[in-house]
């Protein structure tokens, strides 16, 4: 029995003056066979804010976020990303609106058979803006700096650690100037001290590359340092939603669960 | 006889039957349903390719590296593979032709039988097991590691860059590799025809080539091609559709040298059957 499901999923959010809606998912259903991993959903993610996006394993909080670029075909529902229903448009418009977001992938998924380098010129030069190589040098220096991994450039992915790929996978989404970020469990399998480095890095490309952004999580450590409203999904509906002060002090035992 | 079963009871053993019936027959349906799925795959797979290939936005640079990959790799084994085929062939043919004072014709025979079929054919099947399980290995380790998601994320069709360059590589270059295993497998008959015997090379090229003309070049050249692409449409099928654990990476590059080899095999047979109608 949910106790203190929310009212209404499409609550003010937190911060002052964040009221433009960059993403906004309305009725979101998605199966796999008879197994219905999302239903109903509908949120929002408004310009400017981190949402962080809570739930077990299993819950379809990445189904979520691979619907919103694409990558999975939602059976029924919208997902208007700055205005521009995803589930409809045609192909070159998806490409359109996919360069506007940075997809962190849980694993990374850095271009094995690429050095670092060639990895993060890969989407630079498939961008529609046409740069020349000193631009798209800049660019990759730049965002190496931003993440503090500069002397790795020529490297192979296989020379780095867990938390490097992390940093050097988040490089290669900011370095095309993304207005969303959408992260996907991005401490997972990386220790405490990585982890806080990783969550402060999230707030540091918030706060640079003034992007909106969707973080997929079960770490409530990363969720506090990053969040500025969350949604806790469960069984593929958005069981509760608010800010990390409600959840914080919820009484309901599954929320309780999450925030020992 | 008439036998006298209580209605009920005669209910229940008609439940069960035609439970065991339904569910023979869910298997059986069950079973048809993948292979149609898998051919249904197939097709799609194969009908997206070949728009993808036709599309204005060709990957140049990476099918040159696809190109460049795929010699490169094979090369030493293709070379080694091909003098051992002319070497073997000439070994072993030899004593039956002096015994039939037919030795002149020998240069000619091996050049023929591995021209038309040795050649092509071996060199596929070695193609089969380095390139295809590399391709299946490659993009199915791909696919597992969200490389091949991420590809599709920063607005790059991976069917496109992944899939129509490693294709048309293959395409192209397994039939180079292949003339180039037939040239060293004369040479490797020429070293055969040279353990028993004294020939010099000048000689028996010239004896090898009157034997054979453009009309046994060209039906080999263009079942290469088909190999090519088979070796490189089914290694790039499997990859790209492997499953989401490790394991499906080694089942994909297994699977991938499995059907290569048997479907190179087929497509032999029908090349043959072709070339014999056609009288070539």
């Amino acid at each position: 029995m949910k106790t203190e499901q929310t009212e209404s999923i499409l609550l003010e959010p937190t911060k002052k003056g964040l009221k433009e809606p960059v993403i906004e998912i309305l009725n979101l259903y998605k199966s796999f066979g008879s197994q219905e991993v999302l239903k109903d959903l509908s949120l929002k993610l408004f310009d400017g804010e981190n949402l962080v996006v809570l739930g077990k394993s299993g819950s379809g909080k990445s189904v979520l976020i691979k619907c919103i670029v694409g990558l999975l075909r939602s059976d029924s529902g919208t997902i208007h990303v700055f205005n521009q229903d995803v589930t409809t448009i045609s192909r070159k418009d998806l490409d359109e609106v996919r360069q506007k977001i940075g997809f962190l992938f849980q694993s990374g998924a850095l271009y094995d058979s690429m050095t670092v380098k060639e990895n993060l010129e890969f989407p630079l030069k498939r961008m529609k803006k046409q740069l020349n190589q000193k631009e798209i040098d800049d660019k990759i220096l730049e965002a190496l700096e931003n993440v503090g991994l500069p002397e790795v450039i020529y490297k192979m992915p296989s020379q780095l650690s867990g938390g490097m790929r992390k940093r050097i996978s988040l490089a290669r989404t900011i370095v095309v100037d993304p207005l969303i970020m959408l992260y996907d469990e991005p401490t997972t399998g990386l220790d405490p001290v990585t982890s806080d480095e990783i969550s402060l890095l999230i707030n540091e490309v918030q706060k640079k590359y003034k992007t909106s952004s969707i973080i997929i999580t079960h770490d409530i450590e990363c969720a506090r340092a990053t969040a500025d409203r969350l949604i806790m999904l469960r069984d593929g509906e958005v069981y509760m939603e608010g800010s990390l002060n409600k959840f914080e002090n919820s009484t309901d035992k599954i929320i309780k669960s999450f925030f020992k | 006889m008439k036998i006298n079963i209580p209605i009920t009871k005669a209910k229940e053993i008609a439940r069960h039957q035609t439970l065991k019936l339904s569910e023979k027959t869910i298997a059986k349906s069950e079973a048809a349903n993948n292979i149609l799925t898998d051919f249904a795959d197939v097709i799609l797979f194969t009908t997206h390719l070949i728009k993808e290939t036709f599309s204005r936005k060709f990957e140049v640079r990476e099918f040159f590296n696809q190109c460049f990959k795929i010699g490169n790799k094979t090369l030493p084994l293709i070379s080694v593979t091909g003098t051992i085929m002319g070497l073997v062939l000439t070994i072993q043919s030899r004593p039956v032709l002096v015994r039939f004072g037919a030795e002149t014709i020998l240069p000619g025979m091996v050049a023929v039988s591995l021209i038309r079929e040795m050649g092509p054919v071996i060199t596929a099947l070695i193609c089969a097991g380095k390139v295809a399980s590399g391709m299946g290995a490659e993009l199915g380790s791909m696919k597992v590691t969200e490389q091949i998601e991420a590809m599709e994320v920063s607005s790059t069709h991976p069917m496109r860059f992944l899939v129509v360059t490693r294709v048309l590589a293959a395409t192209i270059m397994i039939p180079l590799l292949i003339l180039y295993a037939d040239a060293l497998g004369i040479l490797g008959s020429w070293i055969g025809a040279n353990i028993k015997g004294d020939v010099s090379f000048i000689l028996f090229t010239s004896q090898a080539f009157s034997h054979i003309g453009f009309i046994d070049f060209l039906p080999a050249v263009l079942k290469s091609i088909f190999f090519g692409a088979v070796i490189g449409l089914v290694g790039c099928y499997k990859g790209y559709n492997a499953g989401r654990g490790t394991e499906s990476v080694g089942k994909a590059a297994n699977s991938a040298v499995v059907l290569a080899s048997l479907l190179v095999l087929i497509v032999d047979m029908i090349a043959v059957q072709i070339t014999d109608m056609l009288a070539i």
